[in-house]
């Protein structure tokens, strides 16, 4: 019982973190600041989201993989995001200053 | 148990949503890469659910490792051929 409310708050923690990365994708003004409430809150969520579903299914070989998928994101996504980032920063894309139009 | 998983996965069908909105009007490939980039990782995490609604998740589980890493290699390909290219 008490490992199910334990995984159940670590999903919904990561679900709570799902949104509010959507929301930054969605709303913020340039592409630099979009990249950084999408590239951290993503891997934010799915590593509270995979710990809690491995919790949920208890010590085997399945929740064992499921950490190695957290643990592996936890390293890839920075990295697809720093890639993007400098791809951006060599074409030229300028940061938003503020008082300016939303690109 | 079941019944919240489905409601988490609905949840995040509704994100995939919001964030296709950037995929498809983004002002330009970077913006969309970057939205593609926010649907993997949410269909990754779907994948995980919808294995244990449907109580195979050994399946699914090897399914979403895979989806895991192809988001990250196409990402990371994109990424790299528009840095070549060195315009948006």
């Amino acid at each position: 019982m008490f490992l199910k409310i334990l995984s159940i708050s670590f999903i919904l923690a990561g679900f709570f973190f799902f949104t509010t990365a959507t929301l930054g994708l969605l709303r913020f003004p340039d592409f630099y600041s979009r990249l950084h409430a999408t590239g951290k809150g993503d891997t934010l969520a799915v590593l509270l989201s995979l710990i809690g579903l491995a919790i949920y299914h208890g010590f085997s070989l399945t929740s064992f993989k499921i950490i190695f998928i957290a643990v592996f994101y936890f390293m890839a996504q920075p990295t697809a995001t720093h890639a993007i980032a400098r791809a951006a920063l060599r074409c030229g894309v300028k940061p938003w200053a503020k008082g300016e139009k939303r690109r | 148990m079941t019944e919240f998983f489905l409601g988490v996965g609905i949840g995040l069908c509704f994100l995939v949503f919001l964030c296709l909105y950037r995929g498809v009007f983004g002002p330009t490939v970077l913006n969309r890469l970057a939205g593609i980039s926010a649907i993997g990782t949410k269909t990754l995490t779907i994948l995980l659910l919808m294995g244990f609604v449907y109580d195979r998740v050994d399946m699914f589980m090897d399914i979403s490792m895979v989806y895991a890493i192809l988001n990250f290699i196409g990402t990371l390909a994109v990424a790299k051929y528009l840095e070549t290219k060195g315009e948006v």
